[in-house]
């Protein structure tokens, strides 16, 4: 009897150990939310945590007086306009893009992107767009700009401070797309061998050529963007496929399966941090 | 279809400082489009802004200027609730103006 006790009251110990120190590959979003966080702010004492959203104006006083001059007249009104009309006009059967959308589809940014446990895939907010059109009988739009900016811009806008909200359900296929997404971020790539996470965490604030790079940390809370550089607005998709180019790697398609896990690991790690988009960037 | 110039004109003292944001594909006429064809040349050749009849800017302007241009100028003589007149005319003929009031 006493050996028994022995050997349970070992196990219990070896078992508190191990829930002490968890093996390094278990995927633990929670854990590595925090430590994304941590990384940033200890990285930028000086900046606020709900400043990242801003990107390279939190980083450099000189590009952060130029953008609130601009942003007193910002260059996405026109998008922001066309995005209101777009959404608020009839589908051909007579129905709107609000009815696709929990709570008519204002203020709903920050629940995107989220995990759809009966399709078993991640759904961005671009993804909803076009499945509501084309169940509404309507052709898909581009994912990479022009309309589809103007919508997600308009739906952003609607959006503003409320704080990303994403959550990782209870299955491991969502845990699934967030590993990828995750591994996505963090795998080297091109001919120039970077990973997103050469340029966005372990150089934020740094100059890219003329640019000075975004923090990763906050980086979709600003989407969509105008470019002056594209001179024109540009979705997620649109900067995802011009990073991988930019690097010399082979872009993937708009929306595919990568790109929506990186955009489901991107917004999880900054969940808290307020909706800014649309933003304006050089 | 909405008006394709924004404007932002605010007094403060004697001086109307003034912004204005026009929506205009400014194409050079040296870029070519996904098929290889060249877009052809559509800009804005000139805009205007007038206070009580009176033109306070006057912009002659060619294919070097961005798409969506912004402008930004401040003169003097104005007072609050005055009428400024903006007006632009393209090379194609085309052209828009708007009235705003002064804030």
């Amino acid at each position: 009897m006493r050996f028994v006790i022995a050997l349970v009251s070992a196990a219990l110990a070896a078992s508190v150990i191990v829930s002490a120190a968890p093996a390094s590959d278990a995927p633990d979003p929670a854990a590595d939310a925090e430590a994304f966080r941590n990384y940033f702010v200890t990285k930028f004492p000086k900046v606020k945590l709900e400043d990242f959203v801003n990107g390279p104006y939190s980083m450099n006083k000189d590009m952060r007086r130029q953008w609130q001059e601009k942003e007193e007249f910002p260059p996405y009104e026109f998008a922001l306009e066309a995005g209101k009309e777009m959404f608020a006009a009839p589908f051909k059967n007579g129905k709107t893009y609000a009815d696709c959308f929990e709570n008519g589809g204002i203020g709903v940014r920050q629940n995107f992107p989220y995990f759809d446990a009966k399709q078993g895939e991640v759904i961005t907010l671009e993804l909803a767009l076009n499945r509501c059109r084309t169940a509404n009988g309507e052709a898909p739009l581009s994912y990479v700009k022009d309309e589809m900016a103007s919508l997600t811009a308009y739906m952003a806008f609607t959006s503003r401070g409320k704080p990303f909200d994403i959550k990782i359900p209870d299955d491991p296929r969502a845990l699934a797309a967030y590993e990828n997404g995750k591994r996505y971020f963090y795998t080297r790539r091109g001919q120039l061998n970077f990973s997103c996470a050469s340029c966005h965490v372990q150089s934020p604030g740094e100059r890219l050529r003329a640019e000075i790079l975004a923090p990763a940390l906050g980086i979709l809370n600003a989407m969509p963007i105008y470019r002056s550089e594209w001179a024109g607005m540009g979705t997620i998709s649109r900067r995802f496929i011009t990073c991988n180019s930019q690097t010399r790697a082979v872009p993937e398609e708009a929306q595919s399966e990568d790109y929506r896990d990186l955009e489901y690991f991107l917004s999880y790690v900054s969940n808290g941090l307020p909706i800014s988009g649309p933003g304006a960037r050089p | 279809m909405a008006s394709t110039i924004r404007v932002r004109a605010i007094a403060n003292g004697d001086t109307t400082e003034v912004q204005a944001l026009i929506q205009h594909p400014m194409d050079s006429g040296f870029v070519k489009d996904a098929q290889g064809a060249v877009i052809p040349a559509h800009f804005i050749q000139q805009l205007s802004f007038e206070h009580n009849g009176k033109r306070v800017f006057l912009a002659d302007w060619g294919p070097a200027v961005a798409k969506d241009p912004y402008v930004k100028f401040a003169f003097k003589g104005a007072a609050k609730g005055d009428e400024l007149k903006i007006s632009w005319v393209d090379n194609k003929g085309a052209s828009d103006s708007t009235t705003a009031k002064i804030q």
